[in-house]
């Protein structure tokens, strides 16, 4: 293969430095936007930037071609700094027809790029996209002829498919196929404009359509493409302007980039292996869940077992087998799911088995959003059950995080025999950021304890309990100090014991209707969870991420908002304001400290995205006057709407 | 440890300590019993058996037993048996529903559960009716049933189990009664074959369904209101062995035993029961004795009790584990930090 034009000849124009760009790329559900963007985001994390995507996916496959509901986008985000969320407004907009212009154009920054391919604003394409005729005219508006289009914006009408079929008339591939590789024409245009080399995605290309699929023909079409769209911006002289994003300064090591998905799977995986014990992962598919499910799968060497359910509630209940049976089981659902495995959440609390459930909230209620990110099942996740049932609730605040989380809920789960609700939601799930590779070596084994004999059992619980030891009959509730029970394993001679939904009696296990007993039983449920954050391995206290300790305001945080907290609260100290971040990783139990950290400042703001569920909590558990930011436009916050709330609040604190 | 050495285990070894609490005179009893002395026939490792039940009175068996149990939330059942059975396919594991848990609330996770052949022992407690809830009518109840939630009759028609089980795929489909001589056969048949034995009993509930299925239970009009199916044995019955079911096209149809040539049919001309054979398991599934008010067999047809159908079949969480082993024969056991590097990683350098 020759050297890239990028590798073999400089170009002319030299680009000017930039800290940060955020490109989204928009186009048909079937035009390969995810590819290009994700192209972007591994040549650029490879050079050295700090990288963050944001998909944005429609609810339906392959909506209409043409319409606005078919658009799909992919947004990137790469700078010289560290970055931790997919940015707020688009630096630069790739159009591929009128639909995506219309769809997303207002995300674009005034001043900003917007490349469109030209030959797709035809009559029926603007028809599709919903643009207006005038009356009078049979024609309708081109917002390209807009005047305040060009006006507001650096526009760039590149006939995009014209180009890319002259590059390939020779390449023997059908007419389709040909508009196919219009994504790497683009791609390489956008490779030129930001100084971008084009190896890396050579190399995807060659892997992907010559080695896999045995495509030699398609492979060399998209090279031949992508080149002529890096040439393209350097001969043509329509595009007067070039940027380059130095590498950022990151921990040395060795890399990959991981979705949130991704890292659950990974981290189901290695929890599964630290307490030696299979993963059976039950599921029925859900957007945006599934891929959990997909990277598990491939994954039987690890002794993953997957099964797809009939259903959400029988998916709950082969994963609460599967622990009385001794293994690692985990369920994994999006909101409406969780709604279905409620009942046999209540029961995994009153049967006291480790269970991990998966949330990967979308935008509800009831099908709500299927796409579209949300943080609002929150108190679902908290009280979405009958009875007082309480649970450990743990949410990642990153893609990556997405890792470590997986690994401590299944460490809760297995060691406070406890069901565990990790709640990610669609942002974390399918955004991507780079991830430093562990070493399986430096993660603490998870010990789990199953008595071999009743006697076993009830000798480590004897001294919590006031009692002798050494029973005949094993004692399924005999609780340790931390009001755990045993986990005891069907096979193990003389330990039968009957497990249930009704109200057991402590210490025996065999069912009560004592009013008593039942009232301890509730109150014992209630210690165990709270009883966790007593260890601050398990739950580690509330740090003040960024700030003083104490002072006018400290934004508290949740799960996926963690990134664009981050940056404002970073925007507004650089102003001068008393602000300090914290982030809540432990909703169920909160860190011992969590009152403590809250009380020290006079104001607690907390985002999220939804109506103001922490908040409802925060306010009723520790009694702080916590006031919210709230949104449920399926879309992450921006780092402004959190900027100018901030100095709203501190700025009204200065003036008291 | 040689065999000889282990305890011989008695019926009631199996029961545990718990009182049974199932009204005095309640069909649950006899069943109970019957899967002590199955239990005990096989002697059954206690450490190594595992009853799985829903939510209903028959699913208070578990309590009962003394072995591993589980009674769990209502009509999920399979999907706790499935769990158990993927995560440790060692285990014996057995699941007891009734009507109202397997068909009404559960029927989903039934059809699911028999279509993947997990190895169960599934024991449908079918007495008609709603028992814990205090007598409402319940998906088997016959058409017309007049209980405190119908008082003008029951308006849906009842679904057949064991139709439904042969239709969902079920590998081993057998029926018996409360008090029939054939339960403990067929229950220990059940318990032998690998796969979901899908096994349904016919439950007196003595305070809200009574004797509904007196005619097939009681000692004069069993004999003739009942088939027991035998494998490879023609289908004859009543007090006098004396009548039969044909063939006759594709319609059975019961006929008197005797000579041909004083209108009776010969014991050949009879259907000899194959239990290997799906298509006659499905027809012998849509027979039933229907009984009018005052104990006359309306359709004329004896039940079936016994074995309808079992086939070998692979059960589902031995395919599991075979995946699983194939993986790691194939790929060597998972090594965590393969799976790190792996997909495209870049080293930041210093």
């Amino acid at each position: 293969m020759t050297d890239s034009p990028a590798n073999s000849q400089s170009s002319t124009l030299a680009p000017e430095p930039l800290r940060s760009v955020v490109v989204r790329f928009a186009g048909d559900s079937g035009d390969g936007m995810q590819l290009a963007g994700t192209q972007l985001t591994d040549t650029s994390a490879i050079f050295g930037n700090d990288v963050a995507t944001f998909p944005d996916f429609p609810a339906e496959i392959r909506a209409p071609a043409g319409t606005v509901a078919g658009v799909s986008g992919f947004q990137v985000h790469f700078a010289a700094d560290d970055i931790f969320h997919p940015g707020d407004k688009v630096d630069a907009l790739i159009a591929m027809n009128p639909a995506a212009l219309k769809a997303h154009l207002a995300d674009v920054d005034p001043g900003g790029i917007v490349i469109v391919n030209d030959d797709e604003f035809s009559k029926t394409n603007l028809k599709k996209a919903g643009y207006p005729t005038p009356e009078g005219s049979k024609e309708p508006t081109n917002p390209l002829d807009d005047p305040e289009l060009s006006s507001r914006f650096r526009l760039y009408r590149v006939p995009i498919t014209k180009l890319n079929q002259a590059v390939l008339k020779d390449s023997g591939l059908d007419p389709r196929s040909v508009n196919r590789c219009r994504n790497m024409w683009t791609l390489g245009l956008v490779f030129w404009l930001f100084d971008r080399p084009l190896d890396t995605t050579e190399e995807h290309l060659t892997e992907t359509f010559a080695v896999r699929k045995k495509l030699p023909a398609v492979a060399e079409a998209n090279i031949k493409a992508l080149r002529a769209g890096w040439a393209f911006g350097e001969t043509a002289e329509i595009i007067s302007e070039r940027y380059h994003v130095e590498k950022a300064d990151i921990a040395p090591g060795l890399y990959r980039k991981v979705t949130g998905n991704e890292a659950l799977a990974m981290g189901l995986i290695t929890a599964g292996q630290l307490a030696g014990k299979d993963v059976v992962y039950a599921t029925y598919p859900i957007t945006p869940a599934s891929d959990i499910l997909h990277n598990l799968a491939p994954m039987k060497h690890f002794g993953v077992k997957t099964v797809q359910a009939e259903d959400e509630i029988a998916a709950v209940c082969m994963a609460i087998g599967a622990s009385f049976a001794g293994q690692l089981g985990v369920t994994g659902t999006s909101g409406p799911g969780l709604a279905l495995k409620a009942e046999a959440v209540g029961l995994a609390v009153m049967t006291e088995l480790p269970l991990v459930v998966v949330n990967v909230q979308r935008g509800g209620p009831s099908t709500g959003l299927p796409t579209k990110t949300e943080q609002s099942d929150l108190l679902q996740a908290m009280y979405g059950r009958n009875g007082d049932a309480p649970v450990v609730v743990l949410a990642p605040r990153s893609p990556a995080d997405c890792f470590d989380t997986a690994i401590d809920a299944a460490r809760i789960a297995m060691t406070r025999m406890v069901p565990v609700i990790l709640l990610t939601d669609g942002y974390l799930a399918n955004g991507s950021e780079p991830w430093l590779v562990p070493k399986a070596a430096d993660f603490k084994k998870i010990e789990v304890n199953h008595p071999d004999s009743p006697g076993s059992a009830s000798g480590a619980a004897t001294a919590a309990n006031g009692d002798t030891g050494d029973h005949a009959e094993f004692l399924p509730y005999q609780r340790n100090e931390n009001h755990t029970r045993p986990w005891m394993v069907p096979g193990t001679p003389d330990g039968m014991h009957r497990l249930g939904g009704l109200e057991k009696q402590n210490i025996t296990g065999n069912v009560s209707y004592d009013p008593d007993n039942h009232q301890l039983m509730t109150d014992l449920r209630h210690a165990k969870v709270e009883k966790i954050a007593e260890d601050k391995t398990l739950v580690p206290d509330l740090e003040v991420l960024q700030g003083d300790a104490s002072g006018d305001l400290l934004v508290l945080g949740w799960g996926g908002t963690y990134g664009s907290i981050t940056t404002a609260v970073q925007r507004a100290r650089a102003k001068g304001h008393s602000v300090s971040q914290a982030h809540l990783r432990h909703l169920s139990p909160m860190p011992a400290n969590t009152g403590d950290v809250l009380r020290k400042f006079k104001q607690v703001l907390i985002p999220e995205l939804n109506t103001g569920q922490l908040r409802l909590l925060i306010r009723g558990k520790y009694l702080v006057d916590a006031v919210g930011i709230n949104k449920v436009q399926g879309k992450p916050f921006m780092v402004e709407e959190l900027e100018s709330m901030i100095e709203s609040l501190v700025g009204s604190a200065a003036s008291a | 440890m040689p065999e000889t050495n282990l305890p011989v285990l008695k019926a009631k070894d199996y029961a545990s300590d718990q009182d049974v609490r199932w009204c005095p005179g309640c069909g649950d009893y006899a069943i109970l019993n019957a899967a002590q002395r199955v239990a005990q026939a096989l002697q059954l490792k206690r450490e190594n058996t595992v009853f799985v039940s829903g939510i209903g009175c028959s699913s208070r068996f578990p309590y009962y037993m003394n072995t591993y149990g589980f009674h769990s939330i209502h009509g999920r059942a399979p999907g706790f048996v499935t769990g158990i059975k993927v995560a440790n396919p060692d285990l014996d594991v057995w699941m007891v529903t009734g009507d109202g848990d397997g068909f009404s609330i559960g029927g989903n996770h039934m059809m699911h559960i028999l279509r993947r052949n997990v190895d169960v022992n599934l024991l449908l407690f079918n007495n008609r009716i709603y028992g814990l809830t205090k007598g409402q009518y319940s998906p088997t109840s016959e058409q017309g049933k007049k209980t405190k939630s119908t008082p003008f009759g029951s308006l849906d028609f009842p679904v057949d189990p064991c139709q439904v089980a042969l239709a969902a795929g079920a590998s081993f489909v057998a029926r018996s009664t409360d008090k029939d001589r054939g339960l403990v056969p067929v229950m220990q048949a059940g318990a032998e074959h690998k796969g979901s034995a899908f096994v349904e009993i016919y439950q007196n509930c003595n305070i809200f369904n009574d004797n509904a299925f007196a005619e097939l239970t009681g000692k004069d009009t069993r004999e003739d209101n009942v088939v027991y199916l035998e494998h490879g044995k023609p289908l004859i019955f009543g007090k006098d062995r004396d009548k039969g079911i044909r063939l006759l096209g594709l319609r059975p149809e019961v006929v008197t035993l005797g000579d041909p040539g004083s209108g009776g049919v010969a014991e050949d001309d009879l259907i000899v029961h194959d239990q290997t054979n799906k298509p006659l398991a499905m027809m012998l599934a849509t027979l039933h004795a229907v009984f009018d008010a005052d104990g006359n067999n309306v359709s004329g047809f004896p039940e079936p009790l016994g074995v309808l159908y079992a086939e070998e079949r692979d059960c589902y969480e031995t395919l599991v584990q075979q995946q699983v082993d194939a993986a790691i024969k194939k790929r060597g056991a998972g090594d965590l930090d393969a799976l790190y590097n792996a997909g495209d990683t870049y080293t930041i350098g210093a």
